[in-house]
């Protein structure tokens, strides 16, 4: 069954992640990632350290264990995750995509699925992507002389198949399917642990807040910065903190990439509302 | 899997993985399910997730989790406790406590569907730890002062009475009112009643206010519309108390009525692929296959035989369908092996099978080589000196071996042991042979997991190189041993020439199907394969290779091939109950959730309508496959009890198949930091085997005072075992050994985190790198003493990528370096869990 030409994406919930790591090992199997050099960083779990050209799922392990003298009481019932946090991290596929947008060959694109896309073909190796991108989520692969990041397994899409993280996720804390269903899953997720009494949970990208929505969305069990993630306050395009002076220059660069995309696209792409009037 | 068949009858998880989505309340203990069965994990987080779960109004389903480490599990749980280890008993018998003083216990179910009411004979004692029947020069129980106080022996004719040629001397006495005071109902009271609260704080490390917190939420899964599971793994059975840890959680769940009920249990969570497989197919020197016994030495024939193994039945509502079919089973079993060559005459080859006259099991094994007496060794997909324990002990003990073979699909540190520490190659004599065999995915054959499936795969990818199957190995040397006899003659060649290969069209290649269906048993007067194991005969007319897996390969096939499956849950699920009887093949005959005829009550109704297992419609049992005749009118006085594998026909709270006591009892590890606040007198289990006094080898166990730490040792999400130290990627996600630190003590020493730091136990030593955590602490014991755990994963070793890339250091990486060389006296496990050690900043 083939994918429908509408927004896809991740709903990664962290409540239920229970740091396996299968991602991570399911992503390099299906991509072919060989992984960095093997270290051990003593950061509690995590030895991956990082997003990177070899790392396109990254568990992440925050311990905030409390003074004990025996117990840590999660305070309600449906979900503990509170003292030691996982959370499988991943390119967030902006809405409002800072590498697509400093991309000066165009090589990164929006699919048809509404993911950002970085075409090796077409890259070019400047690494502009790799310092725009406010989540550190792309690496440049020496070998092949391109930055590489999650494809969100466009390559399964074209199959009907899922990505190979989600695929692979036992306990379904990785979800993905189109982005207004997960969107439904993701509310009622939370108002659950918000009745609960999970008060720090939060969704993370499921609005237009954050970088004008994610696709790769997160519900997190404490505030973004303990994941590393840059808040609502911090999480915007420099065109939208100095709008009068840029607004023409994005104008420009916008015209000019759709106008590049146009070919590319006009075989696969749907013209939804958001491929048109999204920034790509 | 020695407790649960001494409490329930059979030794395996009661339930299955699917099923713990049903349940109200998640035990967890002496298990990390998170990180050692993450896929099963899917079923704990439904649970979760379910609203209509949970205890009091629902909300979801609630996860208590007692463990010395704050664990990925525990990051899951709505409880985490942290207790210390191997002292589940003291946990889970002040529940039992907090259960009976409160009346909280499941009171149809006690009486009627467990040994509640059994009276135990005159004589029956504990005092000051000890059970009565106490021997210490032998160190060991004389079993007949735990029996039961009989009635005169039934009449003779006709009657209930049937079955084997057992001796029957009459049946239990009950009281059904539960008053007698040698009723087992009051034996467990009483035993019980010292565990308080502050007792088990005391010994478990966890606080008294907590402890009652969750004794509230486990005391109403007594009613019979809740349901709790109990989840355990290696945790509890890794110790010289293990089977009275599971045995004590067992009870526990008995009291309450939750065996045998969707979303209930006993749950064993097994370490590998097909563990559940090994045993079943008598991987333990103990057994055949199908649990059934070894012969004895003494045991002239069939007759002595059955009489001193099979179940005797002490109720007259009884069934003993395992010791009224156990000749049926020895006999099909015998004539599966030797076909033509068993015959009436000859007991049907009952003497062609050894009888071992001392216990053969893994730490006797290297008992026997250490005293010299072993020429030579196979290890067959495992590696001795990575599993130790006192691996130290392990590698002298293969360097006392005049020749090795080595059977793995790669390099292992026993086949490679002279690189082991502190060893000099120029000094073992040892021959070593490596034959290369084939990984899993280079052939076919069947997993059974936990819940009991037998599931078959195909092979993936065609054998690399020289590579051979095992079981074609195993073949090849069979029929060279064979050869060899023919040609030469022996002392007892019958036993091994007689032994039949009609099988297999090739018996030096069978194929894995072939086995699969021999194991199924046939019917020789038709030719045909047998579909149940009910219909196996003691006159050498049916064959069973294991009587628990025969229905699973009948002339329709290989059952265990059978996918049907959630692709249509209205079809493949017709309970709705996540049965899925077309899926794969579950033993015994296909059943779910075993012993669940104790689901509905004396009528036949579901205890909760809601979770049914089966239920009685007027003629027939209905949902999954009864664990009972499927047409019992329950209503009928005659009627069987629920248990039909045990003699009683029910539930052993009290059990004399047990060889360190009736009632499960709190003893400290042999390693321990403190004496046993309940009988420092009796600190140990008394009856553990003491492998190097009794060799008259020096004492390897450690004080507290020179190693005040509690050490226990377990896997991580990111390894399986040794093997996958040869696997790159997991390499990265857990690249070289380490060992976990609490904060606190890290303080102490000055340990700083990713320092290197040296782990030492009496026995030997580990140099790795130091991670400190909040995740483990400090607990207090004994009212004042202050106690640590250092956690040991147990990944790495000198074979492998990251001891390639550090050839020196990984030396020291052998965990069991560390563990002592003594385990539980029944199923002789040893203790990994549970040891002391010190440590220092290197």
């Amino acid at each position: 069954m083939a994918w429908q030409e509408k927004p896809l994406g991740f709903f990664t919930d962290t409540s239920i992640c229970i740091g396996c790591k299968a991602c991570e090992v399911a992503c390099k199997e299906w991509n072919q990632l060989k992984g960095d050099p093997a270290t051990f960083t003593a950061d509690s779990y995590d030895n991956t350290g990082q997003l990177d050209a070899q790392n396109w799922r990254h568990v992440q392990f925050i311990e905030q264990i409390p003074d004990n003298k025996g117990t840590i009481a999660t305070p309600t019932p449906i979900a503990g995750g509170q003292a030691w946090l996982m959370m499988s991290d991943v390119c967030k596929h902006c809405k409002e995509a800072s590498c697509l947008e400093v991309c000066p060959t165009n090589a990164i694109v929006r699919t048809e699925f509404d993911t950002v896309f970085i075409q090796p073909d077409v890259c070019n190796g400047c690494r502009n992507c790799i310092s725009a991108c406010p989540y550190g989520v792309i690496g440049f692969n020496e070998q092949a002389g391109v930055a590489q990041k999650c494809t969100l397994c466009y390559d399964r899409l074209q199959g009907g198949l899922q990505p190979a993280c989600a695929k692979a996720c036992p306990t379904e804390s990785i979800k993905f399917g189109y982005i207004d269903d997960l969107h439904a899953v993701a509310d009622d997720r939370l108002a659950a642990l918000q009745k609960a009494g999970y008060q720090k949970a939060q969704l993370y990208g499921r609005d237009t807040k954050v970088y004008g929505g994610l696709n790769a969305f997160f519900l997190l069990m404490d505030k973004p910065e303990v994941y590393k993630l840059p808040n609502e306050a911090n999480a915007t395009l420099p065109s939208r903190n100095n709008l009068p002076g840029y607004v023409g220059g994005v104008a420009t660069a916008v015209l000019g990439l759709i106008a590049g995309l146009v070919a590319f696209r006009s075989g696969r792409m749907s013209g939804t509302d958001h491929t048109t009037t999204g920034r790509s | 899997m020695v407790s649960l068949a001494a409490t329930f009858g059979r030794g395996a998880m009661t339930n299955h993985w699917r099923d713990i989505k049903h349940a109200d309340v998640i035990l967890i203990n002496g298990a990390n399910p998170a990180e050692a069965h993450p896929v099963g994990f899917q079923w704990f987080v439904k649970a979760k997730l379910d609203p209509t779960k949970g205890p009091g109004a629902g909300g979801g389903a609630k996860i208590i989790h007692a463990d010395p480490r704050y664990t990925r599990t525990s990051a899951m749980s709505d409880m985490y406790l942290r207790i210390r280890t191997g002292t589940d008993v003291a946990y889970f018998g002040g529940l039992i406590n907090y259960v009976l003083q409160n009346t909280l216990y499941h009171e149809d179910y006690v009486k009627n569907y467990t040994n509640a009411s059994f009276i135990v004979k005159e004589g029956f004692d504990f005092k000051d730890g000890l059970f009565s029947g106490y021997n210490p020069a032998t160190r060991s129980y004389d079993l007949s002062t735990w029996a039961y106080e009989l009635t005169a022996p039934p009449a003779q004719a006709g009657g209930q009475v049937e079955g084997p040629a057992t001796t029957q001397t009459g049946f239990a006495k009950r009281d059904m009112t539960l008053q007698d005071p040698r009723s087992v109902f009051q034996l467990l009271k009483k035993h019980y009643s010292r565990y308080t609260p502050d007792m088990v704080a005391s010994i478990t490390g966890i606080p008294a206010d907590q402890f009652l917190q969750v004794a509230k939420i486990v005391g109403e899964m007594g009613r019979p519309d809740k349901v709790m599971t109990i989840v355990y793994a290696v945790g509890l059975t890794h110790h010289t108390t293990g089977g009275q840890l599971i045995r004590s959680g067992a009870v526990l769940q008995l009291l309450l009525g939750n065996i045998g009920r969707p979303g209930g249990g006993m749950n064993a969570e097994r370490g590998h692929a097909n563990i559940q497989g090994n045993t079943d197919h008598a991987i333990s020197w103990e057994i055949l296959p199908g649990y059934l016994r070894i012969p004895a030495p003494g045991q002239k024939n069939l007759d002595d035989y059955v009489r001193q193994s099979a179940p005797v039945k002490s109720d007259p509502n009884s069934w003993n369908f395992f010791g009224l079919n156990y000749r049926n089973f020895m006999v099909s079993l015998l004539k599966g092996w030797y076909g033509a060559a068993a015959t009436k005459d000859n007991e049907y080859a009952f003497n062609f099978i050894p009888k071992p006259a001392t216990n053969s099991s893994w730490m006797s094994i290297y008992d026997q080589a250490l005293k010299g007496k072993m020429e030579g060794l196979i290890l067959n997909g495992m590696t001795a000196t990575s599993i130790g324990p006192d691996v130290n002990q392990v590698l002298q003990a293969l360097s006392n071996l005049k020749w090795l073979v080595i059977m793995d699909p790669l390099p292992t540190t026993s086949s490679e042991f002279w690189h082991g520490p502190d060893m000099d190659p120029s000094k073992i004599q040892t021959e070593v042979f490596m034959l290369p065999t084939t990984h899993w995915i280079e052939k076919d054959g069947s997993f059974v997991n936990s819940g009991r499936w037998m599931q078959w795969k195909e092979q993936v990818i065609p054998p690399e190189g020289q590579a051979q199957h095992d079981h074609w190995i195993f073949a090849d040397l069979f029929d060279r041993v064979k050869s060899l006899y023919k040609q030469q003659g022996g002392k007892f060649p019958d036993a091994i020439n007689a032994m039949t290969t009609d099988w297999y069209k090739d018996p030096k290649k069978p194929e894995l199907d072939e086995i699969a269906k021999e194991i199924n048993g046939k019917d020789l007067a038709t030719g045909k394969q047998m579909s149940s194991f009910a219909n196996l005969k003691a006159d050498g007319t049916t064959t069973a290779g294991d009587w628990i897996y025969t229905g699973s390969y009948t002339e329709d096939g290989n059952l265990s091939k059978r996918r049907n499956g959630i692709q249509d849950p209205a079809k493949n699920d017709p309970t709705g109950m996540g049965f899925y009887p077309m899926w794969a093949w579950s033993w015994p005959l296909n059943r779910r959730v075993m012993y669940n005829r104790a689901s509905a009550d004396s009528d036949g109704k579901p205890w909760d309508p809601k979770r049914p297992g089966i239920q009685w419609n007027g003629t027939t049992w209905t949902g999954d496959v009864p664990d009972y005749p499927a047409t019992m009118n329950p209503k009928d006085p005659a009627s069987w009890n629920p248990f039909i594998m045990n003699g009683e026909g029910v539930g052993r709270l009290f059990s004399s198949a047990m060889l360190d006591g009736p009632i499960p009892e709190h003893y400290e590890p042999v390693e321990a930091p403190i004496a046993n606040p309940l009988h420092p007198s009796q600190s140990e289990d008394p009856v553990v085997f003491l492998y190097d006094q009794a060799a008259g080898r020096p004492n390897r166990f450690g004080k507290v005072d020179k190693y005040p730490y509690v050490a226990t040792s377990y896997r991580l999400t990111e390894h399986e075992h040794y093997v996958t130290q040869h696997v790159p990627l997991l390499v990265g996600l857990q690249p070289q050994a380490f060992v976990e630190i609490p904060e606190e003590l890290a303080n102490e020493k000055g340990i700083k985190n990713g320092d290197r730091v040296r782990v030492f136990s009496e026995r030997g030593k580990i140099e790795v790198a130091a991670l400190v955590t909040k995740r483990l602490g400090p607990m207090t014991l004994a009212g004042n003493k202050t106690v640590y755990h250092i956690g040991i994963p147990i990944h790495w070793g000198f074979i492998g990528v990251s001891a390639e890339q550090n050839p020196e250091r990984s030396k020291y990486w052998l965990a069991n370096a560390l563990t002592p060389f003594v385990g539980d006296v029944g199923a002789r496990t040893p203790e990994f869990k549970a040891f002391l050690v010190n440590i220092e900043k290197i």
